[in-house]
């Protein structure tokens, strides 16, 4: 079973943006994600993992007069949440998806202390018709 | 990998070699590496240097080739670390006359097959390993058939022999006192690759090797070293009656068309008479299992001419003994309900559904949503089958069948919009 595992940033999470952490705690944290995905991919379950630009570069799109793009940059003063990145797992079951969520909600964060932030777990929707047996 | 004709050719070997090898030199994970890239080895030289004329001694011998070289390379390295090379001797027994060989490449096949679907390896595992060291198949194709990057799939493969490794497993038969068992496990993990040859296919895909068709192949090979063992006759009717309704069971636009308003005349009849006399001939024999009763039920469906001649009594009945056998499986309550409902009218099959909710492993499961949005509707509630369809859409994890089940929510909704009244 497939699963998207989407971590959050949330500004009324309790930490300070990673930008305005020590050097050491940053480089911790960079550290503990490079090796989840390595562990992802010796455990056999990684299919894709994604870091997004942050939120202050992002576009809005809506289509116009036409079809064509009318744009509104970010950043947006409302957005108290945006998706920082994501994995997509291949793994046993849901309990295994929720163990893998667990443990990158505890990444290190400032001090070295886990940040616990709230990780989504969505299943991945088969492209194939369902299952006939 | 190499062309149908010359995967014909050597997929069947691999299970051979990889026996032949591990008996050799008594290490399974490596044996079945230097298989693989003899393989390779074949496919590269052979389209261009011709087919050797013992194709499975060549196999054999450039994998053992493979194989000494490895174990020299890795004692060099081992004494350059100036450890103590403590490799025991290979476990090599005298080769096997001419004419026992045809005998022990049954017995490997089947020994391989056993091993890589040994209840000890998690089922995502066993199949990798079992589509690998059995199928034949290389890495990519099972990566890109499971869609998954190569790597990952590469690990898991390793970590399944890992897991043989690390737990002692022998290569040999399953002793007679768990040989049933062992059987069974098999059978789950063949039957697994089917249900994933559906569920991960999104339409034709000529990079990608058909998994339901793999299963068919590696099953038929089962049922021919085996063709006394029921289940597996029985399982190999399952696969094939149901796999003869593939070019009906997908629309154009690919979205799932049910059993009962598929175009029959799509139907591959050539499955379905081989599997209609294949369940037929073992059925005769008595002491059925659930592979069989499954198969006994696809073959009611396929012989029917069209959905209203279905033999819903008799099927009813088949699905109470597939009940009683499978010791409370919901699912299979389910669709006893189903046909309940197809025999006996509506309000029965819903009744039986009714029970079934108190169920925890079926409470919100999106088939049972849909089994009672199909009965509401045929029971004409049109309002609460819309409400279970919608719902069965938003619980449902495959993309056609929740498309499937919105466009069916959307088109009774506008019907009980013009024709308000309700029945």
């Amino acid at each position: 079973m497939k699963y998207m595992v989407l971590m959050q940033f949330n500004a009324e999470a309790g930490f300070p943006a990673i930008g305005t952490w020590p050097v050491e705690d940053v480089t911790a944290h960079i550290a503990f994600m490079r090796e989840t995905s390595e562990k992802l991919v010796a455990a056999g379950e990684l299919v894709d993992a994604q870091g997004l630009a942050a939120p202050d570069q992002a576009k809005i799109v809506r289509a116009g007069e036409g079809g064509a793009p009318v744009v509104t940059d970010g950043p947006f003063p409302e957005t108290k949440e945006f998706l920082v990145g994501y994995w997509i797992i291949d793994c046993e079951g849901p309990e295994r998806a929720v163990e893998f969520a667990a443990y990158v909600s505890a990444a290190p964060g400032p001090g070295g202390r886990p940040l616990n932030m709230p990780i989504e777990v969505r299943q991945v929707m088969s492209a194939g018709p369902p299952e006939e047996l | 990998m190499a062309g149908p004709l010359l995967d014909d050719l050597l997929r069947p070997l691999v299970p051979q070699v990889v026996g032949v090898l591990t008996r050799r030199f008594g290490d399974f994970a490596a044996a079945e590496d230097a298989v693989q890239e003899a393989l390779l080895d074949a496919v590269a030289q052979w389209p261009a240097e011709g087919v050797p004329g013992n194709p499975r001694g060549w196999l054999v011998q450039v994998a053992s080739r493979r194989m000494t070289e490895r174990i020299r390379n890795e004692q060099a390295r081992r004494r350059r670390e100036e450890r103590v090379t403590a490799q025991a001797p290979a476990d090599r027994r005298t080769a096997p006359a001419a004419d026992d060989e045809l005998a022990a490449d049954r017995d490997d096949t089947l020994t391989t097959l056993f091993l890589c679907c040994h209840p000890a390896l998690t089922p995502a595992s066993a199949i990798a390993l079992t589509l690998r060291s059995v199928g034949g198949l290389t890495t990519a194709e099972i990566a890109r058939a499971f869609l998954v990057p190569e790597a990952t799939m590469a690990q898991r493969i390793s970590r399944a022999k890992q897991r043989i490794r690390t737990s002692g497993l022998p290569f040999r038969p399953p002793l007679p006192g768990e040989r049933a068992g062992r059987l069974a496990s098999v059978l789950h993990v063949l039957y697994l690759v089917f249900n994933e040859g559906y569920a991960g296919s999104a339409g034709p895909d000529l990079q990608r090797v058909e998994l339901a068709r793999e299963a068919i192949r590696l099953t038929r090979t089962v049922h021919d070293l085996l063709p006394d063992e029921r289940e597996v006759a029985g399982l190999l009717a399952l696969m094939l009656l149901t796999d003869a309704r593939r070019p009906a069971r997908t629309a154009r636009d690919g979205s799932p068309v049910p059993l009962a308003e598929q175009d029959r005349s799509l139907w591959d009849g050539a499955a379905v008479a081989e599997g209609v006399a294949l369940i037929t001939a073992t059925l005769v024999h008595g002491a059925v299992g659930p592979y069989q009763l499954q198969a006994a039920i696809a073959a009611l469906h396929d012989e029917a001419a069209t959905a209203a001649e279905t033999d819903w009594p008799q099927i009813l009945a088949l699905y109470g003994l597939l009940e009683r056998m499978s010791s409370g499986n919901p699912m299979v309550s389910l669709n006893r309900a189903v046909a309940a409902a197809m025999a006996h009218g509506a309000e029965t099959g819903l009744g039986m559904l009714g029970a079934l909710e108190a169920d925890a492993r079926l409470a919100g499961h999106h088939r049972l949503h849909t089994a009672r949005a199909h009965l509401l509707e045929m029971a004409g509630d049109r309002h609460a089958a819309v409400e279970e369809y919608r719902v069965a859409a938003s619980r449902t994890t495959s993309i056609p069948e929740r498309d499937h089940l919105t466009t069916r929510a959307a088109r009774l909704a506008a019907m009980i919009l013009e024709d308000p009244g309700d029945p």
